[in-house]
């Protein structure tokens, strides 16, 4: 009974949740849909509270070495070997290239053990649960840093087989009518610091993405990461564009009884 | 210099134009795409130059003696210039030896990163440049803004001003293949009047000692068959092994750069006419500092299609000329600090880190991966700005410290509560110069979870 098999597989699977930032800080419901997701589909979650941040900001800003304290704090928050879960691709991808610190054997273990919130749930927890309705055009925002850098999905610019996995779970929403946009991986133009280092060509390139779902008619965007949601969002609210950024958590997780 | 940021700002500032930019050079990346999804063994083919030219560069000394040894034997002269001085001072020589005073030229970026033009201009020879782009830009006295697609800044009514200025076109007329005709009946009298033809080179080929240049007008056959001196001017990291590596580069090439199958022209030159000569300048201005650095090394492995520029969003959003370098976007950016670090400190922070630019590479440079490893490079070395290492050091300090990072956290949601006035600043709050703030939650994740879920 492959039932039975998972029922018992997942009652063991522990995991360990990592809430960036700035989710922990602006958008704590993000952090709450991904804790709730994950109990929700029997996983035994757990959170440090002394985690802060991967370190990302510091090092995409040229300076990894100031992430250096940054990046201990985090490997002692998360060396308890469980997988640790983050409902972030950018933050994901920091960590699984540039962790590293004073305690190399567990900054190792850590960069192996870290996954996407929905690569875990489709490679890992290796689930396609059935998910209630939501009744939305919901625009995709493909982020680049897990499309690219985690392999979250297909690449326009690489000749290989179509896939995506946050499609994946999305389909399987009753009702959800999933739209890309026609640039379907075009960057937002968030880009961490880049977004105030290079303002014009930031905001510039938010407005783009946004025309296209605005063009496409959608109702909500969703994507993978919620700093590309809060620079479009940013942008939405100043210019009262006709909709909303939800991170694919709070979809998934509104979606599923 | 102004810096990138300042550049793209003032591109912006006309959105029309810039939308028109953005969606000309997306075009091109369109059919790149729709040319490699043609060959069902694309990414084969770009693993297979990449490994060529890991091997070349791997063995560049003795590729290189190779084909100067083959070259020479071909009757051809060659010469060697340690920098874009002794580059320019070589080409002068020869074309003073020869009492050559008019030029013509094609295809060549390097001659734009030696800063030719002008300095044979101060030695009193004319310099035309033919290919259409590139005269066109040389006739408004600025750069190419793009390595393939030079003038793509401008739009075809700039094109019937500077025309009519300069070749004296009808004033107004837009129609393209009026200018064109215009051009190249301008353009001809140069081939016929001009002593000597300078080119570049796309490929210099170890085995043969020939060297291909690869276009799309034939200005550099044009030049080369009506002048009785040839010079070809070529970096280090031109040379390929072998003839038969020409079937990868070739393929890869005119599709990554336009979504053409091959070039118009493939010119394959061997050896000079009887009567005439043909001199090949082999440049490395700081190539080998590159080489010898494991992190930027396989930048070297550029072949110049310019699809890096094409799918670029900041490129495409900003324009060539804002990156301030002969050589503009994601792979001008990962160049230029090896040339001038103080100049080009601001170029590797033009980019998202989006990574689009190292997936279309016909040869896989790790462009974004060395984008972020400049910024180490250059912040460590201290060519960032007082601000920017204080408020890093700053952040990385709080964000090591939990407790600290709580109350920074509380603090700051309070005042957006409390006191908006002072976060909603567009004076010192770049952010929401453009874009809305966050709406502060009461509780940040961590609160909630201490009040919900801690033992």
């Amino acid at each position: 009974m492959p039932g039975v098999w998972w029922f018992c597989k997942l009652c063991y699977m522990k995991v360990q949740l990592f809430i960036p930032c700035y989710i922990d800080q602006f958008y704590p419901k993000v952090g709450i849909a991904t804790y709730e997701l994950l109990q929700k589909l029997g996983c035994e979650v757990s959170y440090h509270a002394n985690q802060t941040c991967c370190g990302q900001p510091m090092a995409n800003a040229g300076f990894n070495e100031a992430a250096a304290a940054c990046n201990n704090n985090f490997i002692q928050c998360f060396s308890a070997g469980h997988y640790i879960v983050c409902p972030s691709g950018s933050c994901t991808l920091h960590i699984k290239e540039h962790l590293t610190g004073t305690d190399t054997k567990n900054a190792a273990n850590i960069r192996s053990a870290i996954f996407e919130l929905t690569e875990f749930i489709t490679d890992i927890l290796k689930l396609t649960p059935s998910f209630a309705s939501f009744p939305h055009k919901v625009g995709f925002h493909s982020s680049c840093h897990g499309q690219r850098g985690l392999g979250l999905s297909s690449m326009s610019e690489l000749m290989m087989p179509s896939f995506s996995k946050p499609e994946a779970l999305l389909k399987n929403i009753q009702h959800l009518e999933l739209i890309y946009p026609a640039r379907k991986d075009e960057c937002c133009g968030f880009g961490g610091t880049f977004c105030i280092t290079e303002e014009a060509v930031s905001v510039k390139m938010g407005k783009d993405r946004l025309q296209e779902h605005i063009d496409n008619g959608v109702t909500i965007i969703t994507g993978n990461d919620m700093s590309c949601l809060m620079h479009l969002e940013g942008i939405i609210l100043r210019n009262n564009y006709p909709l909303r950024v939800m991170h694919i958590a709070e979809i998934l997780n509104q979606a599923l009884n | 210099m102004a810096e990138h940021s300042h550049n793209a700002a003032a591109f912006i500032a006309d959105e029309a134009r810039t939308n028109w930019h953005d969606e000309t050079l997306w075009m091109v990346r369109a059919k790149r795409d729709k040319a490699a999804l043609q060959l069902p063994e694309w990414e084969q083919l770009r693993q297979t130059a990449s490994a060529i030219k890991e091997h070349t560069l791997n063995n560049l000394d003795t590729y290189l003696i190779a084909f100067e040894k083959k070259a020479l034997a071909n009757g051809v002269h060659i010469h060697w210039a340690y920098n874009s001085e002794e580059h320019n001072s070589i080409v002068y020589a020869l074309l003073q030896k020869s009492g050559v005073t008019k030029v013509v030229k094609s295809k060549s970026m390097l001659t734009e990163e030696c800063n030719l033009n002008e300095y044979l201009l101060h030695k009193g020879i004319q310099v035309t440049d033919t290919d259409l782009g590139e005269r066109i830009v040389q006739l408004r006295n600025e750069a190419p803004s793009h390595i393939v697609l030079p003038a793509i800044h401008l739009k075809k009514e700039d094109v019937s001003d500077t025309f009519h200025q300069h070749l004296h076109t009808e004033k107004g007329n837009t129609d393209a293949l009026y200018l064109t005709r215009q051009a190249r009946v301008h353009l001809r009298n140069h081939f016929y009047e001009s002593e000597a033809a300078l080119t570049g080179v796309n490929f210099a080929v170890a085995e043969t000692g020939s060297i291909v240049v690869c276009t799309n007008e034939g200005n550099a056959d044009l030049g080369v068959h009506t002048a009785k001196i040839h010079i070809a001017s070529m970096g280090i990291e031109k040379v390929i092994p072998e003839a038969k590596d020409l079937g990868v580069f070739l393929r890869l090439l005119a599709r990554s750069a336009t979504g053409q199958a091959v070039t118009t022209y493939s010119s394959h030159f061997n050896s000079p006419m009887p009567g005439r000569e043909m001199h090949v300048i082999i440049l490395n201005n700081k190539r080998t500092e590159q080489l010898a650095n494991p992190d930027f090394s396989n930048s070297l492995k550029c072949i110049r299609c310019a699809a890096c520029f094409n799918t670029c969003p900041v490129y495409r959003r900003s324009g060539g000329h804002s990156y301030h370098t002969v050589i503009a976007g994601p792979i001008g950016s990962i160049l230029a600090p090896n040339l001038d670090k103080k100049a080009n400190a601001d170029l590797p922070f033009a980019s998202t880190l989006c990574g689009s630019c190292s997936n279309v590479c016909p040869v896989k440079i790790d462009i974004h991966i060395q984008l972020w490893k400049w910024r180490q490079v250059l912040m460590k070395e201290g060519y960032g700005t007082l601000p920017k290492k204080i408020s890093m050091k700053g952040m990385g300090w709080i964000l090591s410290h939990p407790r600290l990072y709580r109350f920074a956290g509380t603090v700051a949601r309070w005042m957006m509560r409390n006191m908006p006035f002072v976060i909603n600043n567009k004076r010192w709050n770049i952010w929401y110069r453009q874009r809305n703030m966050p709406a502060p939650p009461a509780q940040s994740f961590k609160q909630w979870h201490q009040k919900n879920h801690s033992k």
